[in-house]
């Protein structure tokens, strides 16, 4: 892997240029780790079908200055982003010039990580920022810790439901060389309040880019947190996403997960259920066609009593794809009373796609109920016989057929303006052959 | 308007029909009628596209076409409906949105410019009245949770909606209670025209007491053993179908 010296020299760069950075230590500690741990292979029982070290290849840059304008924003705004605050995050860093907070500050405090690990929120983000470790506790992850830089913290005030949700636009720039982003915010939903939170990706260029993010979020007592995520990235652009999030008092979150175009994608949804009577939901799509791969890993730790989650994720392989989904349910000791449902339904629409599904529950208590299933299979035959006979021909009726598959996730999608661009961008998506 | 001439079909190489023959013009009404399993709904089969039967033998001419050259949804396009057995639960897609997809695909493929939405409602509304079917059926997804009743209704209204030359209803009276059948068989009976033919295909007489056929066809063991006019099903009903059946298998232990 011939990154690593350029990582050694990056990393020892940005540790000389912020000498009385209060992060410095966590990443020296993140550095370390990934010099010890290095880049997970399949033999990591965790990457078993995801090769990413295939992607440390590349002669990435870790761009200083990119010339992303305000013009490049315009043409990757989501619907309804007039009412939303807009963090724009270019090649991994939050660039506070290009967004727009619309929110006042009594109600969200958006702030660059660094300066909040300093000021009034410093207590915070020490007790908060890299809780994740202790669950995502890899290379890959590490390497995202040695190289906080520009990072973003995200504070809902208490009792506070604020009327413009979040989006994060992370853009990658790979006009002239592959690039990589390392994004990493803390998310703060405190007591009382009401977040709706959104992120999407866009590679510019015909490089290739890699986006290793990891957001953290905690969630407080009798908080409201909705999360959406949007793949649609070009076929070079890979990423490996984590989020991670702990509801440490009991609290309702609800994520939807859609990934349609991109390279090698790995999402980590972690949920941390860290109070007696924990509601959480857990959505996810994807519909690969080409040479993707996505890898959907979900974990929900039940650490108190009477928790109760929900995951449905359903996918489509088509062409020589690749589907991963694996969830993971712990139930520990004093989860008493856990109700944990997952379910997992898969289309495979071509001999040369494949899909691995696991479920892999763990549980330590002894009055809990737990579900989980899975399905493989094909569109059914029945249905499409049934369409042709009035007329519609094979393609549209397979096309009628996937978008009523996709349908009950894309209806998870909350707000009316993302669900009917999730709902288009479905569509144009499976009718493009 | 369809002629079917000796066509012998397979299903997993087992010869299910062996050799029939139909004649329909435009405006006729013929039912096929038949014990079980002596291959009704294959027929509907072969004559709606089924891949998985296999036609090995003979010829179908649907309006001066070579039917069997036809993909199933040209076959629809063309005007062939096949009102179905079994109407397919699909959950997810909404029975307006496939109507509407199917009526603009026949349009299409008939060189008319699709529907617009005001257009479209208007003809929906018309069609609705005729065959009595409420419109919060249509709204929901296509048949999910519809009992027999209103999936059989349901395939009427489509056939409605898409104005067919010759409609193919495969036991569109099974598991109808008689207010059901009653509804069903007046929409159909609303739907016939000089230029459209229709083909029953049933297993008891109780249909043809509402829809009078101009011609009834036993179907037994793979072929059209008897042709009549509506008293044969009359006959069939008051004498069952061991009268021909019994006849037949006389005949060809002999």
């Amino acid at each position: 892997m011939n990154n690593i010296t350029y990582f050694k020299d990056q990393f020892e760069q940005l540790q000389e240029a912020n000498p009385n950075d209060t992060i410095a230590d966590l990443r020296q500690n993140g550095f370390d780790a990934f010099t010890k741990d290095g880049v997970p292979t399949y033999r990591d029982e965790d990457w078993k079908y995801t090769n990413v070290s295939s992607l440390f290849d590349k002669e990435y840059l870790i761009a200083e200055n990119s010339t992303i304008t305000l013009a490049d924003v315009n043409t990757i705004r989501l619907p309804g982003y007039k009412q939303a605050n807009e963090l724009v995050f270019v090649n991994g860093r939050f660039i506070a010039n290009l967004s727009t907070i619309r929110s006042g500050t009594t109600d969200l405090v958006v702030l660059p990580l660094e300066e909040a690990a300093k000021g009034e929120y410093k207590e915070i983000v020490a007790a908060h920022l890299n809780q994740s470790s202790n669950y995502l506790n890899d290379g890959i992850h590490a390497l995202n810790t040695s190289f906080i830089n520009g990072g973003v913290f995200v504070h809902v005030l208490k009792g506070k439901e604020p009327e413009h949700p979040v989006y994060c636009y992370h853009i990658l720039d790979a006009r002239q060389n592959p690039a990589l982003a390392q994004p990493r915010s803390l998310v703060l939903a405190d007591e009382n309040s009401r977040l709706q939170i959104t992120e999407s990706y866009t590679t510019l260029g015909a490089s290739d880019s890699f986006n290793n993010q990891v957001m953290e979020v905690v969630v407080k007592e009798n908080a409201y947190v909705e999360y959406y995520k949007i793949q649609n990235d070009t076929a070079n652009a890979s990423q490996v996403s984590s989020t991670h999030i702990r509801q440490i008092g009991r609290s309702y979150v609800h994520t939807v997960t859609i990934t349609l175009n991109g390279g090698i994608v790995r999402n980590n949804m972690n949920l941390v259920l860290d109070a007696a009577g924990n509601e959480t939901h857990l959505y996810g799509l994807y519909l690969l066609k080409g040479k993707s791969h996505a890898d959907n890993h979900t974990l929900i730790d039940n650490l108190k009593p009477n928790c109760f989650s929900n995951q449905l994720y359903k996918g489509i392989a088509d062409d020589t794809s690749t589907a991963v989904f694996n969830g993971r349910i712990m139930v520990q000791p004093d989860a008493q009373k856990t109700n944990a449902y997952q379910s997992n339904k898969n289309i495979l629409l071509s001999e040369n796609a494949t899909i691995n599904t696991k479920p892999q529950l763990e549980i330590f208590a002894d009055d809990v109920k737990c579900s989980h299933g899975c399905t493989i299979g094909q569109l059914d035959e029945e249905a499409m016989f049934y369409l042709r006979a009035r007329g519609i021909p094979k393609e549209s009726a397979e096309v009628l057929l996937l978008q009523a598959f996709a349908a009950d996730i894309v209806d998870q999608i909350k707000p009316e303006p993302l669900r009917s661009y999730v709902s288009k961008l479905i569509y144009e998506h499976l009718a493009i052959q | 308007m369809l002629s079917v001439k000796n066509i012998h079909a397979n299903i997993d190489g087992r010869e299910i029909l062996k050799g029939i023959n139909l004649d329909i013009k435009p405006g006729e009404v013929h039912a096929i009628m038949g014990p079980n399993g002596s291959g009704k709904s294959t027929l509907a089969s072969v004559l709606a596209g089924r891949e998985e039967y296999e036609v090995t033998e003979g010829a179908v001419s649907f309006l001066g076409k070579d039917l069997l050259e036809l993909s199933t949804e040209d076959r629809a396009r063309e005007g062939l409906f096949l009102a179905f057995q079994y109407p397919v639960e699909i959950p997810g897609v909404s029975t307006t949105n496939f109507i509407k997809a199917a009526v603009n695909e026949k349009r299409k493929y008939l060189g008319q410019e699709p529907l617009d939405a005001v257009a479209f409602l208007k003809m929906m509304k018309e069609k609705m009245a005729l065959v009595e079917i409420d419109q919060r059926l249509l709204s929901r997804s296509i048949n999910e949770g519809f009992s027999g009743g209103e999936k059989k209704r349901n395939e009427v209204f489509q056939m409605a909606m898409l104005e067919p030359k010759l409609a193919i209803m495969d036991e569109t009276d099974s598991g109808l209670d008689i207010d059901a059948l009653r509804i069903v068989a007046n929409g159909i009976n609303k739907l016939r025209s000089p230029d459209r033919a229709i083909l029953l295909i049933t297993h008891y007489q109780r249909l043809l007491d509402y829809i009078q056929p101009d011609y009834v066809h036993v179907l037994y063991n793979g072929r059209i053993v008897k042709s009549g006019t509506k008293e044969l099903a009359l006959e069939l009903e008051e004498k069952g179908y061991d009268f021909i059946t019994d006849e037949v298998d006389l005949a060809a232990n002999q």
